[in-house]
């Protein structure tokens, strides 16, 4: 039982080093905004209990990342998971939180017995739970052994990663969480997600097959699709935001998938290219996700809304959450000069280079199908914000619970202001950040056994210059002043041609009608029906008529309500719901109650045991 | 890169731009057999609309009053990008060709939110549409971007006009990037700059509450953005390095040739306009995903060398 005493070494490589610093950073600013969040929202044991559920959460995946002993590496996983499972049932009055941590610790734990499978079999041959022992075992394996290995490693760590099909839970526990809490697993757990993946993947096993990139990448292409058009749909702001994460996991592990194929076809520099995009994208997301969470939680603790569909007219309301919100918003679209742009441009330009290297035919459209469905994600998410933040921030309110909103606390402002301005540094400096960011993946994509030269794509602090054959440059700073010049010149004309015309403040255009209120605007579910019919043949929505009847004669009105049917949801995990319950029922039978046939049981439970030990 | 010869350019675009709708306005109305306004109806328009007081919506907030600045700033930003009657002159340093396309972006996401901003629902119709429609239309750019790029193995706008040679990928290239055009100017089939019925506008809807300078500004930023999508779309075919290897010893040939280029895709243009009806919205999108199969065909034929 040696492997019980375990060696408990810490890993501070730059790549542990680089995601402790992603784990710390969002942390700590989402723990300052619940500072002021907490305060009068519950009573005083529960806030001493979030605040220790809190820190446990954080130290508990700092360890996940800082272990070099996979033993250890699966114990704070399992309080990673367990701990964040207490934070989603955090509210238990209500009856959703239930829900949701029960979907959250069964999936989570479906993810975990594939891990802990994977690690019994990379144990099996190395007779260590060591990284480096492990990864000594990995050179001799077998080919299929591998194979095996990369599968249940792949929808383990999917699972906590919210890759589509295994995303069932992310949608209902994320937003269940107190935002704070959201903000920190949203941004940060699920990335621990990806440092298990490549760690285990790049570092331990090695990237052992083109396939194996191949299925990331068309697994990360499918939660992009899935987790934006779902994200369209929704009207709970909160649930909206968890859509974008999965859509958002999907382009990290675009990057992730695109590095391993280039790793396999031995082109280093590609490969440090593509994975210097995955994880630049996985800083930015977890900087805009936050953000955007803690907005969406002070507005939540001002309105007790979560519903987009009742809110409306808050920017006037509470300005400043507003203004960071729509800072989260432009980033997480890509829309220069902040963060977001910038990885998903890298990301581009390593399907391009992709495209201009690969060996194969096949290869080269793949990588063309990849950044096409990178661009239609990418437009679809900016169409989601433009919803996200016109119907809850713009035009009148449409509830009285909105009217009374108040703009958030200090502390939580700052927390907001922080962040907000990290999505424009990440985006303007992004010279030195990818500098950092390429020397790790260098370091991951080097401990495949390739020799990766120096590359850091950048020139200077403002300027990325990521295209290997020719001058193809980006400097969002560069791209900031060319946008405030020209508004400018526009703010110039404006005021030298047009500076004694009059502006009239004046009811909205009605077409004659001038009482208009708050039901002639037009809401969530309006705007996204050009997508829902556009994508029908994925969502299969349907309508629900009530008819409400004054008595038999007179119907007093109709009640129409509008359904989509979650194909992974309806299909897949229904069934295996199904199957399960089948199953157990059929066991039951075995449970008959009387108390003969229990010592039935005992006697030839007895009898087995005794003809096992006498062979 | 020569900073004062790309702001040149840029600004003689800017100034020439309002021109190109007009131009296009009287082709259309003269293949119609009408007489129609004179070439220069548009700057007339400007000027009046300079001239003009502004009613802006009780209801609107700061973002009503900014996305006009927005929506010029990331056109005329984009326009810098790209290099058009000089070859491989802009502002190539700040951005590439696929860093375009996020840069219009930003125009649409804040006009498209100054749509909802007023609380009018046809202003909240134009926004949903125009979102709609322009996230189909990205993947087809993108790819007929990376057709065009492979040629030169870079995304580098400057390197990209340096080419001399046609090939068949960016012919096809340029079919993508003139179905891109005729939707991101919202022009017919897609949308109908003329119509005024409120139900079928789209990008018309969207803007519907603004008035004075700041729909001129607006105006402004369309005639930008069509003057971009054009030099593209003609540039990807004969790029400016074919008219100065052609007749290197005329100073003027380049611009003279760019001319050209851009007064046939105006009559491309009114003659796809004047010969085909508005589609419905959700044919307009078997429309766009067409320009995306062109530009995958363009992409493939170019990644395997032709």
């Amino acid at each position: 039982m040696n492997f019980l005493k375990p060696h408990y070494s810490l890993l501070l490589d730059p790549f542990s080093l680089f995601f402790l610093c992603v784990i710390l950073l969002i942390s700590s600013v989402s723990a300052v905004y619940a500072y002021g969040y907490v305060k009068d929202e519950y009573s005083p044991k529960k806030t001493v209990l979030a605040g220790l559920l809190f820190t446990a959460f954080m130290l508990s995946m700092a360890a996940v990342v800082t272990t070099g002993n996979a033993l250890v590496f699966l114990v704070f996983w399992e309080i990673m998971s367990l701990v964040s499972y207490f934070l989603v049932v955090f509210e238990t009055e209500q009856k959703r939180s239930v829900n949701a941590g029960a979907i959250y610790i069964i999936m989570t734990h479906i993810g975990t017995a594939f891990i802990a499978a994977a690690f019994v079999l990379l144990y099996k041959q190395a007779g260590s739970f060591d990284l480096v022992a492990m990864k000594t075992a990995a050179l001799t394996m077998p080919p299929a052994a591998k194979n095996l290995i990369f599968v249940f490693l792949f929808i383990g760590f999917g699972t906590k990663a919210g890759v589509v099909p295994l995303h069932l839970w992310l949608p209902y526990a994320h937003p269940q969480a107190p935002s704070f809490v959201s903000s920190v697993m949203s941004g940060v757990m699920i990335k621990i997600a990806i440092y298990g993946l490549v760690r285990f993947v790049f570092f331990v096993l090695g990237v052992n097959a083109l396939w194996w990139g191949n299925l990331v990448l068309f697994f990360a292409a499918l939660s992009c699709l899935v987790g934006v058009i779902y994200a369209l749909m929704e009207h709970d702001l909160k649930k909206l935001l968890a859509y974008h994460s999965v859509e958002n996991i999907g382009i990290i592990l675009l990057g992730v998938g695109a590095s391993m194929v280039f790793i396999k076809l031995n082109l280093p520099v590609l490969a440090v290219l593509a994975l210097s995009a995955g994880l630049y994208h996985l800083l930015n997301h977890a900087v805009f996700k936050s953000l955007l969470f803690l907005c969406a939680g002070s507005v939540y603790r001002s309105t007790r809304l979560r519903d987009m569909e009742k809110m409306g007219g808050l920017i006037k309301l509470m300005p400043w959450t507003a203004a960071f919100f729509l800072f989260g918003a432009l980033a997480i679209s890509a829309i220069p000069p902040l963060n977001g742009f910038v990885s998903e441009w890298l990301t581009l330009q390593a399907f391009f280079a992709g495209a201009m290297q690969c060996p194969a035919v096949g290869t080269k459209a793949a990588m063309g199908v990849y950044a096409a469905v990178l661009a239609l994600t990418g437009g679809l998410a900016a169409a989601c914000f433009v919803k996200a933040f016109g119907i809850t921030f713009l035009a009148i309110p449409r509830s009285e619970d909105v009217k009374k909103a108040r703009e958030a606390p200090f502390s939580m402002k700052a927390a907001m202001a922080f962040l907000a301005l990290l999505t424009l540094s990440l985006g303007v400096f992004a010279g030195p950040v990818l500098g950092v960011i390429s020397k790790v993946s260098a370091f991951a994509a080097g401990s495949c056994g390739m020799l990766v030269p120096r590359a850091d794509f950048s020139s200077g602090v403002y300027t990325i210059t990521p295209s290997l054959s020719g001058p193809a440059a980006l400097s969002p700073a560069f791209l900031l002043l060319l946008l405030v010049t020209a508004a400018g010149a526009g703010a110039a004309l404006v005021f030298v041609l047009a500076r004694r015309r009059k502006v009239t403040a004046v009811p909205t255009w009605g077409c004659g009608y001038y009482e208009l209120d708050a039901r002639t605007e037009y809401t969530s579910t309006a705007f996204s029906k050009p997508f829902r019919l556009a994508f029908s043949f994925f969502l299969m929505p349907y309508r629900r008529t009530e008819k409400i009847n004054e008595s038999h004669y007179h119907i007093k009105s109709f009640r129409y309500e509008l359904y989509n049917t979650y194909i992974f949801k309806r299909y897949l995990y229904q069934f295996g719901l199904k199957m399960t319950l089948r199953a157990a029922r059929s066991l039951k039978r075995l449970q008959a109650g009387s108390i003969h046939l229990y010592i039935a049981y005992i006697f030839l439970t007895v009898l087995a045991l005794m003809i096992f030990s006498g062979m | 890169m020569n900073p004062s010869n790309a702001a040149l350019q840029v600004l003689a675009l800017v100034i020439v731009s309002p021109l190109i709708s007009g131009l296009i306005r009287k082709l259309k109305n003269n293949l119609r057999l009408r007489i129609g306004p004179g070439i220069f109806q548009p700057y007339y328009d400007i000027a009046k609309l300079f001239s003009k007081d502004e009613n802006i919506s009780v209801t609107a907030s700061w973002i009503f009053r900014a996305a006009p600045y927005v929506a010029l700033g990331s056109s005329v930003a984009a326009l810098c990008l790209m290099p058009a009657f000089l070859p491989g002159v802009s502002f190539s340093a700040a951005g590439d060709f696929l860093a375009v396309i996020f840069l219009l972006s930003l125009g649409r996401f804040f006009l498209a939110l100054a749509g909802l901003d007023a609380g009018s629902s046809f202003g909240g119709m134009g926004s949903s549409r125009e979102m709609f429609l322009s996230s189909f239309v990205e993947p087809a750019a993108v790819l007929a971007i990376f057709a065009v790029s492979a040629a030169a193995g870079t995304t580098d706008p400057a390197a990209l006009s340096l080419l001399g040679a046609v090939r068949p990928s960016s012919v096809m290239a340029c079919g993508a990037f003139f179905i891109v055009l005729l939707a991101e100017t919202s022009r017919l089939p897609v949308d109908n700059q003329e119509t005024h019925l409120e139900l079928t506008m789209i990008h018309e809807a969207m803007v519907l509450e603004y008035s004075g300078p700041s729909l001129a500004l607006i105006e402004i930023a369309a005639h930008v953005k069509q003057v971009l999508f054009m030099t593209i779309a003609v540039n990807v075919l004969i790029s400016p390095a074919l008219a100065a290897s052609l007749w290197p010893s005329l100073a003027l040939a380049g611009p003279a040739f760019f001319c050209v280029k851009i007064l046939l895709a105006c009559a491309a243009v009114a003659a796809v306009e004047v010969s085909i009806a508005k589609m419905r919205l959700f044919r307009a999108v078997d429309f766009l995903l067409f320009g995306g199969l062109i530009s995958a065909v363009a992409f493939i034929l170019a990644v395997t060398g032709h």
